[in-house]
């Protein structure tokens, strides 16, 4: 194998949790290299709803502070909007959604209670289906694919560097360090190392002895043509996450999930399903007046989990210069903070502007070693073997 | 706590509204799915025959599932008509009524799902279906795909003029609906499947006034050629349409001959014409055959992206067979039905037995290399267009904006930074992936979701980085492969047992927790999962 030109921080995963760690990093002035073993925002960073309002997280307060000046700090759109509507169809639902804004209010963020008419003058498409609603003034959404390529591109502006198709193999350590990263282009040289390989942690993360506990999920999404936009795109409801693109479509996704084998190496695959239909119906009875706009498209992504579902930001105790990142299915909307929290990691040793312990890897040191059983998250076994 | 067998709020376990059950569906009803039907029935095997035709007139406006460029006569709005004028074209329909098939017109399979390592939930194959008032799941032990043929979008100023139409919609228009509006016809490409269009359409009534042709010679059969010929059509080689003129639709096609180097040159010349059919490329329909997870390559001797097949026409998906265009598309196959039915019959031969080893036996040498001619014909109309037009007219996206990877206007992004890049330096290292660049710009994201631009797009990029078109990644397709209005949606119930968990998405309880709340070790055992959690 030959040598490729190593760097001081290698991150494994071109995901947008990577890349925004790659980001923060660079222009800081560090000589930072993202490896990705297929197309950088492949996976789950891909498909979901754009959606950033996190406010049960501690980086919730920085994810606010920085979306509304991502366009400016990256260089490039991200199609970012601010605030969201939470629609409810039934009193359990507005009873359920309500805790959002007590979470919200305790860091700070404001938001109102809607009543039917006010909802409907707030989102158009709405009909006679809802009860009321909320009105969040935080958080908002942005385009998944346009904001990773953001991070990439501004990424490479401060000098970071890409390399796709690109397959971790191995590791090599010396005294406790991770010295370089072996993969099937060469072994690439490293000071510290940043794993941020979405379902692909877990098995990374047990080459350097400590494993991430993660199990990987298939969910779905739908987008259907344009629609004249509404005031405010971002509107979420009926069991249902998404929003209407600055183009007027609407992408929305929700619903059951699958637990799928990872496979062991190479690009998962990520067949939709019927469930289309029951997102489609959703989103008839959240949009009324949409109901005659039209499915285009549908999509799926490979979702890693952690046992509790938090995000794993933190170092390894087996090795000092690695730092973990993991974000459980809320990568894409707090990126801009886990980034930060990442290069702080990397760079100070502890996180600058919130107390991420929840994050730590600690806190499943008791997890039973069958924990996927006894949570029932268990791939369901195909009865049809694939053709060769 | 008791244990739970399974993950209560996955689909692990909920069973799918299926409507039906067939042993085989057979999808398209053309020569080799109606030979696939009839064969199937007559083995005793219960068939289900599903065609889309006649597609509905909002469909066909949308040039879902072909171009049909607004090129439909008025009579194409008269359902009944249609649907009389698509059975009295094809006398096997007839055949298969009588052998006991149950075939339903005007049915389109939006999607098909197969139970596989990535999709347990599946019981077995299933076919999303739908007929203009109803959408419904149906089970299949196995289904055979004769999805057909489309053509190759080709654009240059004007080419969103109504008028401008690709081959196989031109052809089904004039010869199974009796519904083509234009009279006269420019026709781009000189192809077998080009000139058999043309000499159909002439017999359909339709007059051709040039065939168009940007190499140096024409590629397809001499003997086809020549009758057009005779028949009074002008051969223009060497030669691209400049521009689509019209007040309202398209009056005229101004053509200009190519240099040595492929640039247009000298005088151009309007053709008088109200129709310009785009036949520089036909290509197999791939669109549900790769939404299901076959595999499927760039094979030149099959007319581009088709399904990997062995020697039965099997894919790669168990009990998943292609027959017809849709398994490939060559000059000797479009003259003659017979290898079509013949692969169709192979397939019905298959159905049950254990799947050989053996490789699609190899094919004759393609009439002229299908990767140069296609690019070429990109590079001489597309590249070198005397003005800007829309490549992908459903998202308004030029051709310099695909290659330097812009926005979209409506963003109104000033900054130009990055756009004096490289595709390398744009999209990273490896051959540029259209899905990347359609991501990125919309190219291919509209509502016809790519019919009409993708091989624009895949050969601009193909032109850009200097490679083949073959090492350009296909577009991928994705249910539902024709678009489906919501109101639609809730023909399918849903499990009530699944409907039930839609607030917590994974069904983590966990995740939701505020962080101020959060204990410091987590186990199974000792997490409260009970009570209702929205996720956020």
């Amino acid at each position: 194998m030959s040598e490729i030109k190593g760097a001081s921080v290698v991150i494994v995963g071109g995901g947008v949790t990577g890349l925004s760690a790659g980001w923060w990093l660079a222009r800081d002035g560090v000589d930072v290299l993202v490896l990705e073993k297929g197309l950088i925002g492949w996976e789950a960073s891909g498909r979901n709803g754009g959606g950033c309002s996190h406010h049960h997280s501690p980086l919730f307060a920085e994810e606010q502070r920085l979306w509304p000046i991502m366009d400016e700090l990256l260089g490039y759109p991200t199609e970012f909007r601010g605030e969201r509507i939470r629609l409810a169809s039934s009193e359990h639902q507005m009873a359920l959604y309500g805790r959002a804004l007590r979470n919200a209010e305790r860091q700070g963020f404001q938001s109102a209670v809607l009543d039917v008419k006010q909802a409907k003058e707030m989102v158009p498409l709405a009909g006679d289906t809802i009860v009321g609603g909320y009105h969040y003034k935080f958080g908002g959404h942005a385009n998944p694919h346009r904001t990773l390529q953001g991070y990439a591109w501004a990424m490479q502006d401060h000098g970071g560097r890409i390399l796709q198709h690109t397959t971790v193999t191995g590791f090599r350590s010396e005294g406790g360090r991770v010295t370089a990263v072996e993969t099937d282009r060469g072994v690439i040289g490293c000071d510290s190392l940043v794993l941020a390989a979405g379902p692909q942690s877990g098995r990374l993360s047990a080459m350097l002895g400590q494993e991430i506990p993660v199990q990987s999920a298939r969910c779905e999404m739908i987008v259907t043509e344009p629609l004249p936009l509404m005031p405010l795109g971002g509107v979420d409801g009926c069991g249902l996450y998404g929003r209407q693109t600055l183009r007027g479509n609407l992408a929305y996704g929700g619903g059951p999930h699958e637990w799928l084998a990872m496979a062991e190496e190479g690009t998962p695959a990520k067949p939709t399903s019927p469930l289309m239909l029951h997102m489609g119906k959703r989103l008839a009875e959240l949009l009324p007046k949409a109901a005659h706009a039209r499915i285009i498209r549908s999509w799926a992504g490979v979702i890693e989990n952690t046992p509790d579902g938090r995000p794993v930001i933190d170092r390894l105790a087996s090795q000092a210069n690695v730092v973990v990142a993991t974000l459980s299915s809320v990568g894409f909307g707090l990126s801009p903070a886990s980034g930060h929290a990442i290069r702080d990691l990397v760079i100070d040793g502890e996180c600058s502007f919130a107390d991420i312990s929840s994050f730590k890897l600690s806190r499943f040191a008791e997890l039973e070693p069958n924990w996927r059983e006894l949570q029932g998250w268990q791939v369901t076994a195909a009865t049809e073997a694939l053709a060769a | 706590m008791n244990t739970p067998a399974s993950d209560p709020k996955s689909v692990t376990g909920k069973p799918l509204a299926i409507d039906e059950k067939v042993d085989v569906l057979v999808i398209g009803g053309g020569a080799a799915g109606l030979e696939a039907a009839i064969g199937a029935a007559t083995r005793g095997f219960g068939v289900l025959l599903v065609d889309e035709n006649p597609v509905p007139f909002k469909t066909m406006g949308d040039d879902v599932p072909l171009h049909f460029g607004q090129g439909m006569a008025a009579n194409a709005r008269n359902r009944n008509a249609m649907m009389e004028a698509f059975i009295a074209s094809e006398p096997r329909i007839e055949e298969a009524f009588e052998a006991g098939v149950d075939v339903r017109l005007g049915t389109a399979c939006w999607g098909l799902y197969a139970n596989g390592p990535a999709l347990g939930w599946m019981p077995g194959l299933v076919a999303g279906l739908a007929d203009e008032e109803r959408c419904f799941l149906v089970q299949a032990q196995h289904v055979i795909l004769a999805c057909g043929r489309r053509d190759m979008g080709l654009g240059f100023p004007g080419w969103e003029k109504p008028g401008v139409m690709g081959a196989t919609a031109a052809l089904n228009l004039a010869t199974r609906y009796g519904a083509l509006g234009p009279r006269r016809i420019v026709i781009l490409g000189s192809g077998t499947e080009a000139l058999t269009t043309a000499l159909a359409l002439r017999e359909a009534g339709t007059e051709i006034v040039a065939i168009v042709e940007q190499a140096p010679e024409a590629v397809g059969d001499a003997a086809l050629l020549a009758s057009l010929r005779e028949g009074g059509t002008e051969i223009l080689t060497r030669h691209v349409v400049r521009e689509a003129t019209g007040r309202d639709c398209v009056e005229a096609a101004t053509v200009a001959k190519l240099d040595e180097k492929g640039h247009p040159a000298g005088n151009e010349r309007a053709i008088a014409c109200d129709g310009i059919v785009l036949a520089v490329g036909t290509t197999p329909v791939i669109d549900l055959i790769d939404a299901a997870g076959c595999k499927v390559a760039f094979q030149a001797e099959r007319g581009g992206y088709a399904p990997v097949l062995d020697a039965d026409q099997r894919t790669s998906i168990a009990n998943v067979y292609a027959v017809g265009d849709c398994a490939g598309i060559w000059a000797a196959k479009t003259r003659d039905r017979a290898i079509a039915e013949a692969e169709a019959a192979r397939a019905v031969a298959a159905l049950g037995t254990a799947a050989m080893t053996g490789s699609a036996a190899s094919l004759p040498a393609p009439e002229h290399d299908i990767s140069d001619y296609r690019l070429a014909w990109v590079r001489a109309s597309v590249v070198e267009a005397r003005a800007e037009f829309h490549v992908c007219q459903c998202e308004e996206v030029t051709a310099r904006e695909i290659l330097e990877v812009r926005p979209p206007r409506y963003l109104d992004w000033q900054n130009e930074r990055r756009n004096d890049r490289s595709l390398t330096a744009l999209l990273g290292e490896g051959p540029p992936n259209p899905d990347q660049v359609k991501r990125l710009t919309r190219a291919g994201m509209g509502p016809c979701q790519g019919r009409r631009c993708r091989e624009q797009v895949a050969a601009l990029l193909a032109l850009a980085a200097a490679q083949p078109l073959s090492a350009i990644p296909l577009a991928g397709y994705r249910a539902p492969t024709r678009p489906m209005p919501l109101s639609m949606t809730a023909h399918v119930p849903e499990a009530p047992e699944q409907a039930e968990h839609w607030d917590t998405w994974f069904g983590m309880h966990a995740q939701w927790v505020p962080f101020w709340e959060v204990p410091e070790r987590y186990t199974v055992g000792t997490n409260d999962a009970t009570g209702p959690v929205a996720s956020e």
